[in-house]
């Protein structure tokens, strides 16, 4: 049995559907991320799981628990909230041991306690300042510490590094990390920022318009999505406009340029239009590639010195796209105007379905070469 | 230069509207005695029992007012921010009755309320009557200022930090919200403070020994007594500020900073 579950939850607010038959299961000391855009539900399910919303219908069970109906200071959830939520009127240490002083521990154990929490978060010398007097990051960091400070039974992080600039972001990511592993505490974090989730998830519920698009590691989320907004949605892709030329053997057009996906496509039929997506990392400069590959030809239209990659975009006639290439002081990067030739693995191509609908994914041996 | 010269030609144009009357008031109580200053009048005043016992009085109702105000008025304005925003409108509304109904009708409407029980047939429940008309007066300024102090933090997330680390409402209202509103609620219990020093009507009409009535009383006997007598309660009044302010200090220095 898993140790947090959710099973059938539905919420609306009025006519508004909000969260609509989120099914998942967590295992103990799992940490999974919910990933969308703004309004998906996302947080409304960590609200629901915390006890701040109550489900229109469904059930949430922790640690074998029915806790739909319990009131959240009597849930044992650890909550790190975007804006802090620091208690202004408290040090930081009066911070950390506020959950433990509601518990009624005895004062020694929450000295002890607030002491190793400023340990793991690297900030023994601040417990006797105010959250005023700290820096963004380390004000979070204090709310990580607070929140774990009453060993909760699962951790609840609402987009906690939202408000910080990109270098504590990164730095701060690490350390959640590190501490929930450290701690091996089931955590459910919340973001709409993909490398986040991707970075910190052992899994990922992809949500869109209150529904779960997918759900999946890191690697079979970005590889392999399983619907055309989670393909959309994570990492970028080129979409190219294709025609089904022998859906037998999977031989498409793009533009009148023959190329191959890996598997056949029996839903479709000769004629028909698709849609096909590709990675930008999974495309090369033709020659680069050995064995069965796909060949565009185009024009290069722009060029984007992005540090340690250069990004190209070619395009074809009304079809566009964009690929990488890693920085090399030595090599001239393609210029604009130039012809340009592409190639691409016929596994990096994936067939896209219809909107909500599963696409047809990638193949197996797509998996095996990523 | 000219940058300069306005803001203190306001400021000197302000200060002398409020201090001249003021000094003409202190000149006049040093002229008790023909031909010379003097503090008699003060020495009148100071040495009269009835001054101390009345001070005393509406010291005490002060105090008893602001806490009843802070203990009512804070969880209202926290319940309506937090749960029933769309109230907002209608506890404005009522923060406006005091200033359209006067006194003489409130003290009128709530003796006629409570006549026959005990809150009219003892000296006790008289000072409850008057208590309880002070927390309506005085309900305008410190809801104001209570509301005011609330949206400058954020009382949802605070509410479910407190909530998530295991705490119930009286915990939150008692450690979390009061300390965080406790300079808002400062500057509504000072003018709640003078309000209930200065007031007449209703300690006069519930025959209350107050201070309001004791200065009325003192106007319409003596000459220089009531000009040392308001020159003294001006003094003690923001002495009494004063120290309140001091003792917290503390808390607003705490939370004083960026949020």
């Amino acid at each position: 049995m898993a140790f947090l579950e959710l099973i059938n939850v539905h919420k609306s607010f009025g006519a508004s559907v909000a969260v609509e038959n989120f099914n998942l299961a967590v295992e103990r000391g799992e940490f999974v991320s919910f990933l969308g855009p703004s309004g998906c539900g996302k947080t409304t399910t960590l609200r629901m799981i915390a006890g701040f919303e109550k489900p229109t219908a469904g059930r949430i069970i922790i640690d074998g628990v029915d806790v739909t109906d319990t009131p959240p200071n009597r849930r044992n959830i650890g909550m790190v909230f975007q804006s802090y939520a620091l208690f202004p009127n408290m040090t930081v240490a009066e911070n950390i041991g506020f959950g433990l002083k509601i518990a009624r521990r005895p004062a020694d154990e929450i000295r002890a306690r607030v002491e190793e929490l400023l340990r793991i978060i690297h900030m023994s010398e601040f417990g006797r300042r105010y959250p005023h007097q700290l820096s963004g990051g380390q004000q979070q960091r204090v709310a990580l510490a607070r929140a774990l400070a009453i060993q909760p039974k699962v951790l609840l992080l609402d987009e906690p590094l939202s408000a910080l600039d990109a270098k504590i972001r990164a730095s701060l990511r690490q350390e959640i990390r590190e501490i929930q592993r450290q701690l091996g505490i089931t955590t459910i974090y919340v973001t709409h920022d993909q490398e986040e989730a991707m970075a910190l998830s052992d899994r990922i519920v992809v949500m869109s318009r209150g529904r779960i698009e997918q759900i999946g590691t890191p690697f079979e989320v970005y590889n392999f999505p399983a619907t055309r907004f989670v393909a959309s949605f994570v990492g970028t892709l080129n979409l190219l406009q294709a025609m089904v030329v022998d859906a037998a053997i999977g031989l498409l057009t793009v533009e009148g340029q023959p190329i191959r996906v890996a598997r056949p496509l029996p839903q479709h039929r000769s004629g028909d239009a698709i849609s096909l997506a590709i990675r930008p990392e999974l495309i090369a400069l033709d020659g680069q590639m050995n064995g069965e590959v796909n060949r565009l030809s185009g024009t290069v239209e722009d060029v984007t010195f992005l540090g340690s990659i250069v990004r190209v975009r070619v395009r074809l006639s009304a079809n566009k796209l964009h690929f990488d290439l890693f920085n090399n002081p030595q090599l001239r990067p393609p210029q604009p105007g130039s012809s340009i030739a592409v190639q691409f693995a016929p596994e990096a191509c994936l067939v896209l379905g219809e909107d909500a609908s599963p696409a047809h994914s990638m193949s197996a041996s797509a998996a095996q070469a990523a | 230069m000219l940058k300069r010269f306005w803001p203190w030609f306001w400021f000197i144009i302000g200060a002398t509207y409020f201090l001249v009357p003021l000094y003409a008031t202190f000149d006049f109580s040093l002229r008790a005695r023909r031909g010379e200053l003097s503090f008699a009048a003060y020495a009148n005043v100071l040495n009269d029992i009835k001054f101390v016992e009345s001070f005393w009085f509406s010291f005490q109702t002060a105090l008893a007012t602001i806490v009843i105000s802070a203990l009512v008025i804070v969880p209202t304005a926290y319940w309506v921010q937090l749960r029933m925003p769309r109230l907002r409108p209608v506890i404005e509304f009522f923060t406006l009755l005091p200033f359209v109904v006067p006194a003489v009708v409130l003290v009128f409407s709530l003796a006629r309320t409570y006549n026959r029980t005990p809150l009219t047939d003892s000296r006790e429940g008289l000072w409850v009557l008057l208590v309880g008309s002070y927390v309506i007066l005085s309900f305008p300024y410190m809801y104001r200022a209570v509301d005011t102090g609330l949206r400058a933090i954020n009382i949802h997330d605070l509410t479910e930090a407190a909530q998530s680390l295991g705490a119930g409402w009286f915990t939150i209202l008692a450690r979390v919200i009061f300390p965080n509103v406790y300079t808002a609620l400062l500057s509504g219990a000072f003018i709640t403070f003078a309000i209930v020093m200065g007031e007449f009507t209703i300690a006069a009409l519930l025959a209350q020994p107050a201070f309001g009535p004791y200065m009325n009383r003192l106007a319409s006997s003596k000459v220089y007594e009531p000009s040392a007598l308001a020159i003294i309660s001006f003094a003690l009044t923001w002495a009494a500020i004063a120290a309140m302010q001091w003792i917290g200090r503390g808390a607003q220095a705490r939370i004083a900073g960026p949020r």
